[in-house]
């Protein structure tokens, strides 16, 4: 059971002061699948995903994340995760490489990896002519992709993807879910928040916060289904409106 | 004017929001005044000596005890012999050794002549100029009252004033400075960080598509910290009448007149590092670096600038500080008007035109 | 140890990239060493003098030659009456008014006494009191002189072989700095001004600003721990202040000719120690802070209020017990003493050790502070 799930949360909360940003959420992530984690802007989504990855403390409820506790291990966590915000996080004053060997570095990489790993990631990408160029002077789209790629740098076992789509073009958005397709044909599991609702359809399966609650938590089709709805927009839309 | 209004709230806003900045804003001009005030001087006072007596008579013990009661001294210990002068020097224990000679009384009395020797470390040069010209007039003074049955014909007597500052507190001084360079780093630093701060985030490209004039943008950015910086000027001023007792001769409406024009000079020297810094960090570095050694150095708010070398004299005319510092002394010390003071006025006048005129061109220049 | 390396490298390709930088950290405060040094200075010279000469005799001329031969005063003018010499201070054009009165000389020769009164621009207090202390050596020279010429013809040495007054006569020797020059004083402290400030501005910004980014969100999640992060962060900074420091002690030595009697070694050394103080200082600060403008903003008040109180522009000694009591949390302070110390005097390790192991102790428990407020959750 356990080994079947990769995140694990049960009762999960996080107040600040008077303000419950995460209610009492329960959920589990299988190992290998895309889980969306849904929600309007100001639901919670955020905050949730940083007490699974770490970075803030919970303020009751349980959560495990690739068998870790999040209150006792979070060190061991951070090394099993991959994670790209909703705000850009490679250096703008570094070069494509020295970026990718910065992050490589601190994950614990060999330098023989670190080579290897770039090369091949460059490849991937198409990047190989503008690897000495500041990252600061490529287009959004580029540095996106660019940042999703460091984040799978260390290989870990699950990525977070903190609207990972926001304000890039609709060919590359396109373009980055082919990406994520194929990280997770590789076996990475992937959790990624979002509020546009036709990525959602994308998902394997897809949950749906209001208000610091989880409202709806199924695969597409049977949400679809369960609220009578024909797009994944109207699901929310009726949850959204009560 | 209604949008402008709206405008000129929001920058109100952001700075009243940040209170550890708002708090600093304040609090650094009064914690600076009360040091200058009630800490810092450049007086001498309590200077640490040591005393090695080679003939431990009632002579020497007695200008001893003189030179124990005046102000400028505190003995801190005796020492047996000459080597160990070095040691306590080297310590960093004492500023002076007074070695009284072998004999001194003897001396004193059949030769009539007996020496003491002023030893200084003199890695301050002027406190130890000051000491030995202490410690000579102690000892003239004391041969004086040995030699009261000896008349001293002739006798050329001068009577000192010492005008505008009897007493010679250096707070008199200190106080414009202090105003000068809080004025000067507030106004200055304060928005060439916040002009460079929207360039950086890219707000400042919101506002200058919007309705308003750039020259509206600029205005609405520099209103509040006229506001912040006349705050401080008075809270200043408050502070030294009513702790220092420092005297305001002149009248407070000129000195009102001449801060707000100071002010505005600091400001349109923001506006400009604004121009031409890309980053806050580069605004902070050149308001910082640029302007603060600059303006407490070469004011003649500590050191005086008629003994700097002359090429420094002439490039402290570039610095606005100077003036300022000349037209408060002039107006809270001295208690002169504007026929007093209409150069230095003019002066300032002059540069904030500088300043803006020179802001406008290099903003059209980017703006192309 | 590996990790650690990795953000080193990413720090300096960051500080060496950033062109506008670079000048205003290692160019900028250098030229400041040099012109500053030369600022700084409370010997008094190039007095403005001025005199009113109501006697006009050759004995009065006499008087102001004296001052016209000092090197302290500057001779200005020579003015008709009080009120417009008055006005003249006013304006600032003069320092000192001398003002001889009418008989003059005849007063000194009949009745053995004359006045001479002198209005000082006392505002700046302490250069006054300098100011009278010449006066009066000038004048009181001048009057032994007139003593020797005047007593010659009429009373012969008839006073001296009764009752000779006695003297005590003074020598000063000024060790150390037997010029008396002002630099060899100023320069050793400004340089601690300019490695403690750039310093501790990097450093203070350095944090927040990855913070303003966001990539400092980017590095929580990374599963680098705390203190290789700091170490890593702040070693580049440490590194500046000691390029710093170098560059500014080949300007004392070639520009400025600024002795360094005692061991360099030394000097290195503790500035090991002290630069840990300001680092640690610099990322407290940037914990506390979420914005690189409030970074600074509170960088400079501490700054601000260490400097006056550091005895590098005016004298510790004179202050009041309380204000010397504080000035012990003044880091420094500390440095200032031990530049002065070592390059001046020649003080050794021992001379210096209360100075060192109070900077330690500074060194820790700001480090402490510093890392222990550093939270990579929230």
């Amino acid at each position: 059971m356990v080994s079947n799930n990769i995140i694990q949360v049960e009762n999960l909360t996080k107040a600040f002061g008077d303000f419950t940003a995460v209610n009492a959420i329960s959920f589990e992530v299988k190992k290998g699948e895309i889980f969306g984690f849904l929600g309007a802007n100001g639901a919670g989504k955020t905050t949730a995903m940083k007490m699974l990855i770490g970075i803030s403390r919970p303020t009751s409820g349980k959560a495990t994340v690739a068998g870790f506790d999040v209150y006792k291990n979070p060190d061991a966590i951070k090394k099993n995760i991959g994670y790209m915000s909703q705000k850009f996080a490679l250096y703008d004053d570094l070069t494509v490489k020295e970026n990718i060997t910065f992050y490589g570095g601190i994950y614990g990489l060999s330098r023989k990896q670190i080579k290897e790993k770039t090369n091949q990631l460059l490849e991937e990408l198409g990047l190989q002519k503008i690897v000495g160029e500041l990252v600061g002077s490529l287009p959004l789209g580029w540095k996106q992709k660019l940042s999703f790629s460091v984040a799978l740098l260390h290989e870990p076992k699950i990525v977070f993807l903190d609207e990972p789509t926001g304000g890039v073009d609709p060919i590359t958005r396109r373009q980055f879910w082919e990406m994520i397709y194929k990280t997770a044909h590789n076996g990475t599991t992937i959790f990624v928040t979002t509020h546009y609702m036709d990525e959602a359809e994308y998902c394997d399966r897809v949950s749906i916060m209001v208000d610091g609650k989880i409202e709806a938590l199924d695969t597409p089709k049977k949400l679809k289904e369960q609220f009578k709805a024909k797009t994944m927009n109207d699901v929310f839309l009726k949850l959204a409106r009560g | 004017m209604k949008r402008f209004i709206g405008f000129i709230k929001k920058e109100f806003y952001h700075i009243f929001r940040d209170k550890r900045s708002l708090f600093i804003l304040f609090g650094m001009p009064v914690a600076q005044i009360m040091l200058f005030g009630f800490a810092i001087t450049n007086e001498i006072n309590n200077v640490d000596i040591a005393i090695l007596d080679h003939s431990k008579d009632t002579y020497t013990q007695e200008i001893i005890n003189k030179i124990s009661a005046s102000k400028y001294f505190s003995v801190q210990q005796y020492i047996a012999n000459e080597s160990s002068i070095e040691s306590v020097f080297k310590k960093g224990k004492v500023k002076a050794v007074l070695v009284f000679e072998n004999d001194f009384s003897k001396k004193l009395i059949k030769e009539n002549l007996a020496k003491v020797q002023i030893i200084t470390d003199a890695t301050d040069p002027n406190t130890a100029q000051t000491i030995s010209n202490y410690t000579n007039a102690i000892l003239q003074n004391y041969q004086k009252e040995l030699n009261k049955n000896v008349e001293t014909p002739y006798q050329i007597i001068t009577q000192t004033h010492m005008n505008y500052n009897p007493e010679l507190k250096s707070v008199f001084m200190f106080v414009p400075g202090v105003m000068t360079i809080i004025l000067m780093l507030v106004s200055a630093m304060m928005t060439s960080i916040s002009i460079t701060r929207e360039k950086e985030l890219g707000t400042m490209e919101i506002l200058l598509v919007s309705p308003l004039k750039p020259i509206q943008v600029i205005i609405g950015k520099v209103v509040p910290y006229i506001f912040l910086s006349v705050i401080n000027a008075i809270v200043i001023v408050l502070l030294s009448i009513f702790i220092f007792k420092m005297p305001v001769q002149g009248s407070l409406f000129l000195l009102g007149i001449e801060s707000v024009l100071f002010i505005i000079t600091s400001l349109s020297l923001g506006i400009l590092i604004s121009t031409i810094s890309a980053t806050q960090q580069t605004a902070m570095m050149i308001s910082l670096m640029g302007l603060m050694l600059p303006t407490i150095l070469l004011s003649g708010f500590i050191f005086p600038i008629a003994s700097m070398p002359l090429p420094l004299q002439i490039i402290s005319n570039i610095i606005p500080a100077r003036w300022f510092i000349i037209i408060l002394k002039g107006i809270m010390l001295k208690g002169v008007g504007l026929l007093f003071i209409w150069k230095e006025t003019l002066i300032l006048i002059g540069m904030t035109l500088f300043f803006i005129g020179l802001s406008i061109k290099k903003y059209k220049i980017r703006l192309e | 140890m590996k990790t650690i390396r990795y953000i080193i490298q990413k720090e300096f390709k960051q500080i060496f990239r950033n062109k506008g930088m670079l000048p205003i950290i290692f160019v900028l405060p250098l030229l400041q060493l040099v012109i500053l040094s030369n600022a700084a200075t409370f010997e008094i010279k190039n007095i403005k003098f001025s005199y009113i000469d109501n006697d006009n005799t050759s004995f009065s001329r006499a008087l102001i030659d004296k001052f016209e031969a000092s090197t302290y005063f500057n001779v200005v003018s020579n003015f008709p009456s009080e009120k417009i010499a008055s006005s003249a201070m006013l304006k600032g054009d003069v320092d000192v008014i001398l003002e001889i009165p009418n008989n003059f000389e005849r007063d000194l020769v009949k009745d053995k006494k004359t006045n001479l009164s002198v209005i000082i621009n006392a505002i700046d207090g302490a250069t006054a009191g300098v100011e009278n202390v010449y006066i009066n050596q000038i004048v009181q020279g001048f009057n032994k002189n007139a003593l020797v010429e005047l007593m010659q013809p009429s009373v012969p040495i008839a006073i001296g072989i009764t009752n000779k007054p006695k003297s005590i006569s003074s020598i000063t020797s000024f060790w150390y700095n037997e010029t008396l020059n002002y630099k060899t004083f100023m320069v050793p402290g400004i340089l601690v001004l300019l490695v403690t400030m750039i310093t501790l501005f990097l450093a203070g910004m350095n944090i927040v600003r990855e913070k303003e980014i966001g990539t400092l969100e980017q590095i929580n999640v990374t599963p680098i721990k705390k203190h290789q992060f700091i170490i890593g962060k702040l070693f580049p900074f440490w590194i500046i202040g000691f390029g710093l420091l170098t560059i500014g002690l080949i300007i004392s030595k070639v520009i400025f000719d600024t002795p360094i009697v005692g061991s360099l070694g030394l000097i290195y050394f503790y500035t090991a120690f002290y630069l840990l103080v300001i680092l640690g200082m610099g990322l407290f600060i940037s914990n506390f802070t979420d914005t690189q403008q409030q970074a600074m903003f509170i960088a400079w008040f501490f700054v601000v209020i260490f400097i006056l109180m550091s005895g590098l522009f005016t004298p510790i000694e004179s202050m009041p017990m309380w204000a010397q009591y504080l000035t012990e949390f003044n880091p420094i302070k500390y440095f200032v003493e031990v530049m002065r110390m070592v390059m001046l005097k020649g003080a050794d390790f021992t001379d210096i050790l209360p100075q060192l192991l109070k900077t330690l102790g500074y060194a820790i428990i700001m480090n402490g502070l510093a890392v222990w407020s550093y939270k990579k959750t929230s």
